[in-house]
């Protein structure tokens, strides 16, 4: 897994790469709350998603949790660019009402 | 008809093989994209199911039958772990056991929903068996005819 990152204006941006299981997550997880944390202040985090190549559900759990992180800091969140595998899953599970898909 | 027996430790580095190892199974059978990431999902699911709830953490080993006849593929996977102690529970969307843990209790729907058939045996204590078997293509279109 690979996480970069950018900010435009108010924005955030978290691009997520490589496969996302419960392998890779824990790394995964520490890096995106480090930069949520340095970046509190902006007015949303945008996942984009188009690298990912694979997640099962742990990525549910990974975004609910960034989710609350970023509440906590009054900042929304939103996700972008999902692949259709990806897609699936989070459609299944409801998550873009919590985080719209722009 | 194909077979193949697959075992190996309940360690999450092998998540990624055990999944990618079915999907090469499965190429045969002439599955689309989308059928192909459905059974690599569903399969993830059920393997990290053995790591994170059958063994805790536990050495312990899974195993992973495969069977292809006609379009039809049929994964079993097995642990030897803890079992589960209300499946009833287990199999409602959002449930989990590690609520502090950031799971998303979604892993046994999301197993049903894109495989076409499911069913989990588990006894408290001697492990767990998830069977599960997806239609491929002409097969699929013909059994939802």
């Amino acid at each position: 897994m690979k996480l970069q990152s950018s900010r435009r204006g108010d924005n955030l941006y978290i691009y997520l790469s490589g496969e996302l299981d419960e392998h890779s997550v824990s790394s995964l997880r520490e890096a995106a709350d480090r930069l949520i944390d340095e970046n509190a202040g902006l007015s949303r985090a945008v996942f984009n998603l188009a690298g990912l190549r694979f997640m099962d559900s742990t990525g549910i759990g990974f975004l609910i949790g960034r989710y609350k992180r970023l509440k906590k800091y009054n900042m929304g969140m939103y996700l972008e660019s999902p692949e259709a595998g990806t897609d699936k899953i989070l459609s299944l599970s409801g998550l873009y009402s919590l985080m719209p898909k722009i | 008809m194909n077979e193949m027996i697959l075992k190996f430790p309940a360690r999450s580095e092998n998540e990624i093989f055990a999944r990618n190892a079915v999907a090469a199974f499965a190429l045969p059978l002439n599955p689309s994209l989308s059928e192909l990431s459905d059974v690599k999902t569903a399969v993830s699911e059920a393997v990290t199911n053995c790591i994170v709830h059958g063994y805790r953490g536990r050495d312990g080993w899974i195993t992973v039958h495969c069977r292809s006849e006609g379009g039809r593929l049929d994964v079993e996977v097995v642990d030897e772990g803890r079992g589960i102690h209300d499946l009833e529970r287990a199999l409602q969307p959002f449930f989990t056991t590690l609520p502090g843990e950031e799971r998303s209790g979604m892993g046994f729907t999301i197993m049903q929903t894109f495989m076409t058939d499911f069913s989990v045996e588990s006894e408290e204590g001697s492990g767990t068996k998830v069977r599960m078997s997806k239609d491929f293509g002409q097969k699929a279109e013909r059994n939802a005819g």
